[in-house]
């Protein structure tokens, strides 16, 4: 391969056409369709580790670039290019890409088509998210990917999918308008679209903070959020397992990807002076939302709140770092926030995915997702167990697992920035435990509760390979996280110097 | 009179002249050989487009020509709009012939009347004089009464026609009214003249101003804006609905260049004035729109609601009064109109047997039983609802662009919290066809023309959004932006 072959367009384009010949194999051939999806999916997955080797860790420009002008009246440009950030975020859509086909192959038989088209739909979708360098790309993109989801969840959902999916569609559609208005209103501002002479751009504070509150909009919402975060324990809960595990490894990414990528850069001002809001908002998720979760009585609905929970860490991560600034010399601390927050990033995407894939694999069975309708589970699926264990132990932050290592670094971040942030954050180390733990003693432990767990069969071979993958994933991360952190390195010291220069003073007057 | 005079004005006369042999041949054809009508027809749009495009600006996009003593005016802006005009009619008689075939409707009138509303569109579109402006608008106006009564034994089309032909008569009366008035301030019926008569007498005339009101009153029956919508829910669900596909697409086109002429070309200095009035209709329009949409179970009614809703973006593309914001405004009736074509043409069908398909519920589960007219129209309804790479979100945007360009951020607000609103009754179209179950398993066939023109129209929502930049920037270049 060339080195100017346009990979990152091919890692989009490709999984977007293979939706359409999947989707032209028909609705009898359901055998080829999953075939061919699996075929697309990992000819993607394999094509985007060439980012991953030949990817340069010493600097911080955007690489693998692509240039073409899109809609030229208005300077939009088809451009596309990666950093430290996106890279570990493309290889984990491609990755998800091939998990949850693997995952849908016996499960779902109404439609395969259809099925397999929308997820492949979304992986070029969410490739391009993280591809995108022009904001309007990047807005195309990150809408164009409510359609395929909010079709999965519709089509394939429980029996409340209907309302779900609605309520998840216009929930983050509201959100995104927002956001489309302060990137107009760059535009007209800056004359161009794209976001890195965004980055460079001088802006009024108080203009600053309407635009920072236009993104906060859009991205509080995706990823989500305290206290509009309503949309996703609904769509968790209905979405079939794919759509679950998509939803929470790859989509909640994108708002935390979209704060990186646009409020910090972009306003950098405005989060200094909002982030109390951001921390507030984030320790809330953190501790109240854990809370939550502690009560469900329903697996997926408790994934759904310790994600949020989980993603409390990651906004966390990355606005303390101005506390950090003010607090101590270097600027240490504050990467280890936003690296922290990366790292949260990836290791959720895989333990939640695990968590609904474990979910699934006892729905499929059983066909509940009610705590109290298992119970020692353990005596009749053992492998499963093992593996769920595992997967609930990382959930809670056990050492030697990935989740583990970027709660660990943002806790000690936010110890630069103020202990009461540290302790409040740390309590999740308990509740983690205590709602994770508590799960698994009524689920997996305990008497074989009644006749449908006693008629449980073992983990087949898909299954345990999907789950044993990431459990390799899982403890990979946890134990030997460098080559990941090392990934980001350069990128994040870029980003934290570049916010520590206030834009206003570009304005000169002002 | 002179040669150029007639050159300009060729696509009109071919119009006029083709509909005249339309008439004449139908008298000697035999039911079964009806076809040879529709075929016509076609052929008229065929060679209209090409005489419209044989004519050359020498390169310049802002150029106009005038004939007949400046009463009539060619230019790209509208040029395009004619191009489109064709086109979308081109879509309409494909759809209309076969609902009109199913319910044994299919008689010559349609397609002369049809072509006789055109004329009135091409006249509206290149009118640059009030009496032609009036002319325009009556013949198109007329044409479109007598289609919506075209099936004659339907109470309800009569009721719709009449209730149509009343209202339309008084607010052509206020319009004639309002030009009365101008013409009384200004001393002169030419657009043109007019504007620089303004300039020079200055714009606090009063008689100028109350001949302006009564000027966007009209407008805004013609274009179905709130608080003049009253007739748009009646009419759309009066009317066959092969006349509804043809008045809620073409006739919008005309709308937004007779605005674009009376406002801009002969008042643009009462800008101030008139933006304020249009900000109010276009508010309205987008916030009641939106909302009464969400009450309909009826999808013709739904649409009608819808269309006041996107009409309320086309006014807001024109009230900044620049040269970005009527591109933008063009773009979005273009757009509109393909779209508005396409729901329409979906709606046909999905009437079977000459029984129309009047409910929300016709849709259900349409994803089962034909999967790629699901996609089409699940196309169209992400289109309308604005979500990108679908082109209803690059006319949204555009529009939203300009009135941010002009300081008009409350306005862009309202208009981005309202589309999202509106989102909701076009996904809840998507959520009948793809998660409900289909009350009847009845296969749907088309003709193959039929068949062809609408994938074809549901293609355009994907393509038009992925390639949009073209006529983007044909529309931004006819203003000169």
């Amino acid at each position: 391969m060339t080195s100017n072959w346009p990979i990152l367009s091919t890692l989009i384009w490709l999984p977007i056409f293979g939706a359409v010949v999947v989707l032209a194999a028909g609705e009898h051939r359901a055998a080829l369709s999953r075939v061919l999806a699996l075929i697309v999916a990992g000819l993607t997955f394999l094509l985007s580790i060439s980012l991953f080797t030949g990817f340069d860790t010493s600097t911080a420009a955007m690489q693998f670039s692509e240039l073409k002008p899109w809609i030229e009246t208005f300077h939009i440009n088809y451009a596309l290019g990666v950093d430290g950030f996106s890279v570990p975020l493309i290889l984990l859509t491609t990755f998800f890409g091939v998990l949850v086909v693997i995952a849908g192959w016996e499960v779902i038989t109404d439609k395969v088509h259809q099925y397999m088209a929308c997820f492949l739909l979304m992986e070029g979708l969410m490739v391009g998210v993280f591809a995108a360098l022009d904001a309007m790309l990047f807005y195309a993109f990150f809408e164009a990917m409510l359609i395929p989801m909010f079709l999965v969840i519709g089509i394939w959902g429980g029996p409340n999918k209907v309302y779900a999916t609605i309520k998840f569609f216009l929930y983050t559609f509201l959100g995104s308008v927002f956001m489309l208005i302060s990137l107009i209103y760059l535009y007209l501002q800056s004359g161009t679209w794209s976001i890195l002479e965004w980055h460079q751009f001088p802006l009024a504070l108080n203009v600053q903070k309407w635009l920072f509150l236009g993104f906060l909009a859009a991205f509080s919402v995706k990823i989500p959020m305290w206290p509009v975060h309503t949309w996703l324990p609904d769509a968790h809960v209905e979405a079939p397992t794919g759509g679950s595990v998509i939803l929470a490894a790859i989509m909640l990414k994108i708002g935390g990807y979209g704060f990186i990528r646009f409020s910090l850069p972009v306003t950098p001002d405005a989060a200094a002076a909002l982030d109390w809001l951001i921390i507030a908002l984030s320790l809330i998720a953190v501790v109240y939302i854990g809370f939550v979760a502690l009560v469900q009585e329903d697996m997926k609905k408790l994934i759904a709140y310790s994600s949020i929970s989980h993603m409390g860490f990651v906004t966390l991560g990355m606005f303390i770092a101005f506390g950090v600034f003010q607090n101590t010399d270097s600027g240490r601390g504050a990467a280890l926030g936003v690296e922290g927050a990366m790292v949260q990033m990836i290791s959720h995407g895989f333990i939640s995915g695990a968590l609904f894939l474990c979910v699934g694999v006892l729905y499929d069975r059983v066909h509940s997702r009610m705590i109290k309708d298992y119970g020692g589970v353990a005596h009749k699926m053992p492998w499963f167990a093992a593996l769920a264990v595992l997967f609930f132990m990382a959930n809670s932050g056990l050492p030697g697992t990935s989740g583990f290592v970027g709660e660990f670094m943002v806790i000690l971040a936010a110890f630069q920035a103020n202990f009461w942030y540290a302790f409040l954050a740390a309590l999740t180390l308990i509740l983690g435990a205590a709602y994770s733990l508590w799960l698994v003693k009524r689920v997996i432990f305990g008497k074989v509760a009644n006749n449908d767990v006693a008629m449980l069969e073992d983990i087949n071979a898909r299954e345990a390979l999907v789950l044993g993958v990431l459990a390799v994933a899982v403890l990979l991360v946890g134990l030997w996280p460098a080559p990941l952190v090392d990934l980001m390195h350069a990128s994040v010291d870029s980003l934290l110097q570049h916010i520590q220069q206030p834009k206003t003073v570009l304005l000169g007057g002002q | 009179m002179t040669r150029m005079d007639f050159l300009l004005i060729a696509p009109e006369l071919w119009v006029v002249t083709m509909t005249c042999v339309i008439l004449f041949v139908d008298l000697f054809l035999k039911e079964e050989r009806r076809a040879i009508v529709y075929l016509l027809a076609m052929v008229t749009l065929v060679f209209a487009a090409i005489i419209t495009l044989r004519f050359d600006y020498g390169g310049d996009p802002t150029a106009s020509a005038f004939a007949f003593n400046g009463s009539f005016v060619r230019d790209q802006m509208g040029d395009m709009l004619k191009l489109f005009s064709y086109f979308v009619l081109a879509m309409v008689f494909i759809y209309a012939k076969f609902f009109l075939r199913q319910s044994r409707m299919f008689r010559a009138d349609f397609y002369t009347l049809s072509l006789e509303a055109l004329l009135g569109i091409m006249l509206l579109i290149s009118a640059n004089n009030l009496v032609m402006v009036y002319l325009g608008l009556e013949l198109l106006a007329l044409a479109s009464y007598t289609l919506v009564a075209y099936d004659r034994d339907s109470a309800k089309g009569s009721e719709a026609a009449m209730k149509y032909f009343v209202l339309g008569s008084m607010a052509s009366g206020i319009l004639l009214y309002g030009m009365s008035m101008i013409y009384g301030a200004t001393g002169t019926l030419d657009l043109v003249a007019i504007s620089e008569a303004v300039r020079v007498s200055g714009s606090d005339d009063i008689m100028l101003v109350f001949g302006l009101v009564f000027l966007v009153v009209g407008l805004a029956f013609k274009f179905g804006a709130v608080p003049f919508h009253m007739w748009v829910p009646d009419v759309y669900e009066g009317a066959p609905v092969s006349t509804t596909l043809f008045i809620s697409s073409v006739p919008k086109m005309a709308a937004f260049a007779m605005a674009f002429r009376l406002l801009q070309t002969g008042l643009g200095d009462l800008q101030s004035d008139w933006m304020q009035m249009l900000s109010l209709l276009a508010v309205l329009s987008i916030v009641f729109g939106n909302l009464a949409a969400i009450a309909q179970t009826n999808i013709k009614r739904m649409l009608a609601y819808s269309t006041i809703g996107h009409m309320g973006f086309v006014l807001m593309g024109l009230l900044p009064g620049t040269a970005e914001s009527y591109g933008a405004g063009m773009f979005y009736v273009i757009v509109y109109a393909l779209m508005s074509a396409a729901a329409f043409g979906m709606v046909i069908m999905l009437s079977a047997r000459g029984v129309e398909a009047e409910n929300l519920d016709d849709f259900k589960g349409l994803n089962r039983r034909n999967s790629w007219y699901a996609a089409i129209m699940a196309m169209v309804m992400f289109s309308m609802a604005g979500v990108p790479v679908f082109v209803g979100f690059f006319a949204k945007w555009l529009v939203i662009q300009a009135a941010l360009n002009a300081g008009l951020v409350w306005l862009a607000i309202i208009a981005v919290v309202f589309s999202v609103i509106g989102a909701f009754y076009y996904i809840r179209v998507v959520k009948l066809m793809y998660f409900d179950e289909p009350i009847t398993e009845a296969p749907i066939d088309a003709p193959v023309d039929f068949r062809a023109a609408i994938s074809l129209n549901g293609v355009i929502m994907l393509g038009l959004g992925i390639f949009s930049g073209s006529l983007i920037q044909i529309c931004m270049s006819s203003f000169g932006a």
